[in-house]
């Protein structure tokens, strides 16, 4: 499993394109929206974490279609199947890979990027931890839509259309979270089901997107 | 593989799974269908008629009350049909029946009609009693994410040329989208307040609404129970007939060729 996770690493690095698009999607968003809606910086400010909440979201999407495409194009999701190691455990860890590239930059980034939006003070600290619990959670529910469209010639735009719907739970509480946490209302109970939301995906969807991706090999 | 057959013979469900069987499903269909299309129209047409014409005005609504026998009607059965959608995915996920996979594809289509018709008559009631045709009210909201699953879930179907394939990952996704549909549903309730009022048709209730309005809807709510029945079964057999057209297509094919 650490094996393939590093090799997953590794062919990201390296193929170029993949690694670096998410990150300036994500910029490229957060800077449209003040010309969008205005310079103010207090509607900025206001609107700030739900704007790097959608920009993240939108930026994990962008990558979502490479996790098994290429693997399935050369013949090794094949091998992969066949191998000893379950199925299940390959997807995790395909998940896992994007979510190292794609989330963890995402969530680093962020707080930088909220500097563009004025973001108030605590807003750093809130959708950097928001970001980082609500991550994980995009990719293992990405990695299943990508699991489900992965023998599709022109899949790209019906995984955008399967995935996003599925987003919206980890959207609502992750943004609201955020948004709780810098007005200083009462977070805990959002935190917790943000945080539920994660581990349940991670808990659940590695079985669904591995029977799907059993399907899409048959 | 001849030892699970003889299961299979022994298995005592057997007389309940054979409905399921393709040339039995349609042979009994056809049966019942005119009987359900008979009572569809004995509570619908009564229950719309009475409802639009013979109920009085609410207080506080005026006529706009009247759209109840309609909204809450298709709302109830947007919901009704994606659990039937789901039913019949497991049905084929778990026991192979092309019928199962088939009746869930069609009862894909009626909830997305019945979603947007629910909207669509939320909307035009919305604009009197609230002063908006839209707001980002829970239920609202929930219904709008309900659409979007339907719309995913079809263009799924559609997608994918291999029917079984298909047939397999949209069951996987509907019960995936279930777990996700219901979160949403109860996420939604954290981000914003509702416009809509509370539950008034909950039978252990004090406070229901008055007997006036009552029981229209209920003949309403059962005959469009009835009407989506009905629909769900005339696209089931739609879809096996097409099914059918194709396979002897292809045999018309493959002897030309």
């Amino acid at each position: 499993m650490i094996a393939l996770l590093v090799r997953d690493l590794r062919l990201t690095f390296r193929a170029g394109g993949g690694f670096g698009l998410g990150l300036a999607f994500f910029l490229i968003v957060t800077v449209l929206v003040p010309f969008g809606v205005g310079p103010q910086s207090d509607l900025l400010a206001r609107i700030a974490p739900g704007i790097l909440w959608v920009g993240a979201l939108l930026a994990c999407l962008l990558s979502l279609d490479r996790i098994f495409q290429l693997d399935f194009e050369d013949g090794s999701l094949d091998l992969l199947a066949t191998a000893p190691l379950p199925l299940e455990g390959v997807v995790t860890m395909k998940a896992l890979a994007h979510w190292v590239t794609t989330g963890l930059p995402l969530t680093l980034a962020a707080p930088l990027f909220g500097g563009l939006m004025s973001l108030p003070q605590a807003g750093y600290f809130w959708v950097f931890v928001t970001l980082l619990i609500g991550t994980p959670a995009l990719s293992m529910i990405g990695t299943f839509g990508a699991a489900l469209t992965v023998g599709l010639k022109r899949g790209g735009l019906l995984l955008s259309l399967l995935v996003l719907p599925l987003y919206i739970p980890t959207l609502l509480f992750g943004a609201e979270t955020a948004r709780r946490g810098i007005m200083g209302m009462d977070y805990a109970q959002t935190l917790a089901i943000l945080a539920g939301v994660s581990a349940g995906s991670i808990a659940i969807l590695p079985f669904a997107a591995a029977a799907a991706i059993r399907i899409n090999l048959r | 593989m001849e030892d699970t057959r003889v299961r299979q013979h022994d298995d005592r469900w057997n007389w309940f799974w054979a409905w399921a069987n393709p040339v039995k499903f349609m042979s009994w269909t056809g049966k019942v269908l005119p009987w359900l299309m008979a009572m569809t129209l004995v509570t619908l047409i009564p229950g719309l008629v009475w409802g639009f014409f013979f109920t009085p005005e609410a207080q506080g609504f005026g006529s706009s009350v009247k759209i109840i026998y309609v909204h809450v009607p298709s709302a109830t059965m947007a919901i009704q049909a994606w659990g039937m959608m789901v039913v019949a995915s497991l049905i084929w996920l778990i026991r192979r029946h092309h019928v199962g996979a088939l009746a869930a594809k069609g009862a894909a289509l009626i909830g997305l009609t019945m979603t947007a018709v629910a909207l669509i008559t939320g909307a035009i009631w919305g604009q009197p009693m609230w002063g908006t045709y839209w707001a980002w009210d829970p239920r609202l909201t929930a219904f709008l994410i309900l659409f979007l699953f339907y719309i995913g879930y079809m263009a799924l179907w559609a997608a994918i040329d291999d029917p079984d394939t298909a047939a397999d990952l949209t069951s996987v996704l509907a019960i995936v989208g279930s777990v996700f549909a219901v979160l949403s549903r109860y996420a939604v309730n954290f981000w914003n307040q509702g416009l809509h009022q509370g539950a008034t048709l909950s039978l252990d209730k004090e406070e229901n609404i008055a007997d006036v309005f009552w029981l229209p809807l209920v003949l309403s709510l059962v005959g469009f129970g009835l009407l989506c029945l009905v629909l769900v079964l005339v696209r089931t057999r739609t879809e096996v007939r097409m099914r059918r057209l194709r396979a002897i297509e292809m045999r018309e094919r493959m002897r030309d060729a």
